[in-house]
């Protein structure tokens, strides 16, 4: 942050703030001449989607708090006020509900190519760890904004969600009074979700900050995932990626307009449209659809784990999906440390590749499970796409490590990109560079 | 470009299956008026529709949503307006003395309820409670079609075992036991204009009707929606056009 040997401005007021404060240097620095990788391609716009995406959710979300009353008796009521008699607010509400799966699809995208590309990789790992530090945070933000409009899925999804943390041994009983103000979901779970839902999203600026941080010490991976040796890899950041950037969010920004205009309610569940009645329980109570992979690691779990041959129970059903939801997205905080392989990116790992792309169709088939009741068929799909998941970051990336052959890399960035034959064998890379 | 399509779109084939619809077959698609990504309402069916509610419905159905003042959208002038409010009185005070008083509702009262509390609807209902109405169509699979499918799915008891009384077999209905009575019968309610006096037509009207009454928004979003989506686009190609220019010079 510091200013190290600072170039004059020209301007005079430029030069006489940054002269005490030097925020134009600082900004210069980190996004004007910022060397960057040339040879990105379009998954490399999801970092500032999703911080396009934040900034939106924000803004919206403290119009709507203008406007919204954290009160069982009144909350719905609220909410339908703000769709019916505010000014616009129809617009800023659903821009803020479908905004919150937008987000969750930027991000997701955001993960995949951290993924594929290995991006985790030192020197970048706490930059990821604090990328998946984000991801925690925004789950437990998304699901307490869902609450708020106190609709039936709202109440259940809450009651749900919230009972799991009894399963934890000894304490768990606690935690879940403490969690609710009381015995039940009720206007004191509410109340502290509004305020918590009013925090969290500062917290998220402040760690996406800190992962801007970290992410401008190492600097940017790339689709080859080899370090940039000079400045005939790089590019200043300004134009050449803030207007790719800028192209990029725009051509997100649309399909997100489409869902909230044309589509507003798609992405949501109706039993939302009914007020919160504790006493009428919904046929199939379901999460959003961005936590539907993690509901169906949790109910993938149908057996109690005890001593074999005794009636000795160790950890519960219920205890076993609690951990093994929560332990989903500990192995992707771990994921660094467990994949040692020295190649980065999966354009020179072709079996990690397949193992990859496996991993994503487990999550979507274990996204489909998710919002189906957990029997028959779809419940031997969540198992059998759980072990995958818990397989590929426990055995497969292990193996890998140890047995996938270590391919020769391009020596450098821009020998790559003016070599056609490596683009041509390489999966998604789509560097534009000519 | 097509990547991010691409991904976006799978990211979404895993939304559609959230929630499973009981039993119920899933009620054939019909043409609304306001479909698609310019569809408008039929003022006329929704007067219409209105007529059905009013004669019919709200004979059980709140809709304490919806104000009187709100039925301008269905192209009544202020003083029509005025006029319908006038047919309902609600309940007012505490005046001067403290008394609660009945007046005729103003354009910006709420709709009355027909019930003062859940526990009299029930009682006057054999145990099940008439919803308020106000939201229906978007508090329902499939909206518009259901409440369409609903209102023409009463059918011959098709089951085994026997209904219970005051129970009615209904096509789309979850489980296919139902509390409500058919509501709409040929003739029922007699329309003004040409329009015929049909279950089906009553009940296309009113289900216009309460689509209107669940997004009353719904014709300005779709509207503003289109230049969003336009500008949007515009800018775009300006961005891409920006884009591709200066990384032409990246020889």
């Amino acid at each position: 942050m510091g200013s190290g040997n600072r170039k004059k401005f020209d301007n005079p007021i430029v030069e006489w703030v940054d002269s005490r404060l030097p925020v134009f240097t600082l900004m210069n620095k980190e996004y004007g001449v910022f060397p960057t990788p040339k040879n990105f391609n379009y998954l490399w716009n999801f970092g500032a989607i999703a911080m396009v995406m934040l900034i939106t959710m924000i803004i919206t979300g403290i119009t709507l708090a203008m406007h919204y009353v954290p009160h069982v008796d009144h909350a719905f009521d609220s909410v339908e006020r703000i769709m019916r008699d505010v000014n616009y607010g129809w617009m800023i509400r659903y821009l803020h509900a479908n905004g919150a799966s937008f987000f969750f699809i930027a991000v997701y995208i955001h993960i995949f190519r951290g993924m594929y590309y290995g991006s985790y990789k030192q020197p970048r790992e706490l930059l990821w760890m604090l990328g998946v530090v984000i991801f925690l945070l925004l789950m437990a933000t998304a699901f307490i904004g869902y609450v708020l409009p106190w609709g039936q899925m709202s109440f259940w999804g809450a009651t749900v969600i919230t009972n799991l943390f009894s399963a934890i041994p000894f304490v768990g009983d606690s935690i879940v009074t403490l969690l609710w103000g009381g015995f039940s979901v009720d206007n004191p779970t509410l109340n502290r979700f509004f305020a918590l839902h009013y925090l969290l999203p500062f917290v998220i600026f402040a760690v996406v900050f800190l992962h801007v941080w970290a992410l401008h010490v190492a600097g940017s991976n790339n689709p080859l995932g080899i370090e940039p040796k000079g400045e005939q890899d790089t590019l200043p950041f300004n134009p050449y990626y803030t207007m790719k950037d800028t192209f990029g969010v725009l051509v997100f920004l649309i399909v997100y307009v489409a869902f909230a205009f044309f589509m507003p309610n798609d992405l949501g569940h109706p039993d939302n449209y009914i007020p919160a009645d504790p006493l009428v329980t919904p046929a199939h109570i379901v999460p959003e659809w961005y936590f539907l992979p993690f509901y169906a690691i949790l109910r993938a779990v149908t057996f109690d784990i005890g001593i074999p041959f005794t009636d000795i129970t160790i950890i519960t059903a219920k205890l076993g999906g609690v951990l093994a939801m929560f332990g989903s997205i500990a192995l992707l905080f771990v994921l660094p440390f467990l994949d040692k392989h020295p190649v980065r990116s999966a354009v020179f790992r072709p079996w990690f590749r397949i193992a990859l792309f496996a991993l994503v169709i487990a999550t979507f088939l274990l996204g489909m499970a998710g919002g189906k009741p957990a029997e028959g068929i779809w419940l031997y799909v969540s198992q059998f796409c759980s072990v995958y998941y818990f397989g590929f970051f426990l055995a497969i990336i292990p193996f890998l490590n140890k047995y996938e052959p270590v391919e020769k890399l391009p020596p450098s960035i821009n020998d790559a990109v003016l070599d056609k034959n490596i683009k041509a064998n390489a999966y998604f890379y789509a560097g534009k560079v000519k | 470009m097509k990547k991010i399509l691409l991904f976006t779109l799978l990211g979404l084939v895993a939304v559609t299956p959230a929630y499973a619809a009981g039993d119920a077959p899933v009620p054939p698609h019909q043409d609304w008026s306001f479909n698609g990504y310019n569809g408008t309402f039929d003022k006329g069916s929704l007067q219409r529709g209105y007529q059905v509610y009013k004669q019919v419905c709200s004979a059980c159905h709140g809709m304490k949503r919806i104000s009187f003042r709100n039925l301008a959208a269905l192209g009544y002038s202020e003083e029509e307006v005025k006029a319908l409010a006038a047919e309902y009185t609600v309940m007012d005070g505490p005046n001067d003395e403290g008394e609660m008083f009945e007046r005729p509702a103003r354009p910006s009262d709420a709709f009355p309820s027909p019930y003062p509390n859940d526990e009299t609807a029930r009682y006057a209902n054999n145990g099940a409670l008439p919803p308020d109405l106000s939201l229906i169509v978007k508090a329902r699979p499939h909206g518009a079609d259901y409440i369409y499918g609903l209102l023409t799915g009463y059918e011959e008891h098709h089951g085994e075992e026997e209904l219970p009384a005051g129970q009615y077999w209904n096509k789309y209905m979850a489980g296919h036991k139902i509390a409500m009575a058919p509501p709409l019968s040929d003739d029922m309610v007699p329309y003004e204009d040409e329009t015929v006096t049909t279950t089906e037509q009553y009940s296309k009207d009113v289900t216009s009707f309460l689509a209107w009454a669940a997004e009353p928004e719904l014709e300005e979003r779709k509207r503003i929606g289109v230049k969003v989506i336009l500008f949007l686009i515009a800018f775009a190609g300006v961005m891409l056009a920006v884009k591709r220019k200066i990384w032409a010079s990246m020889h």
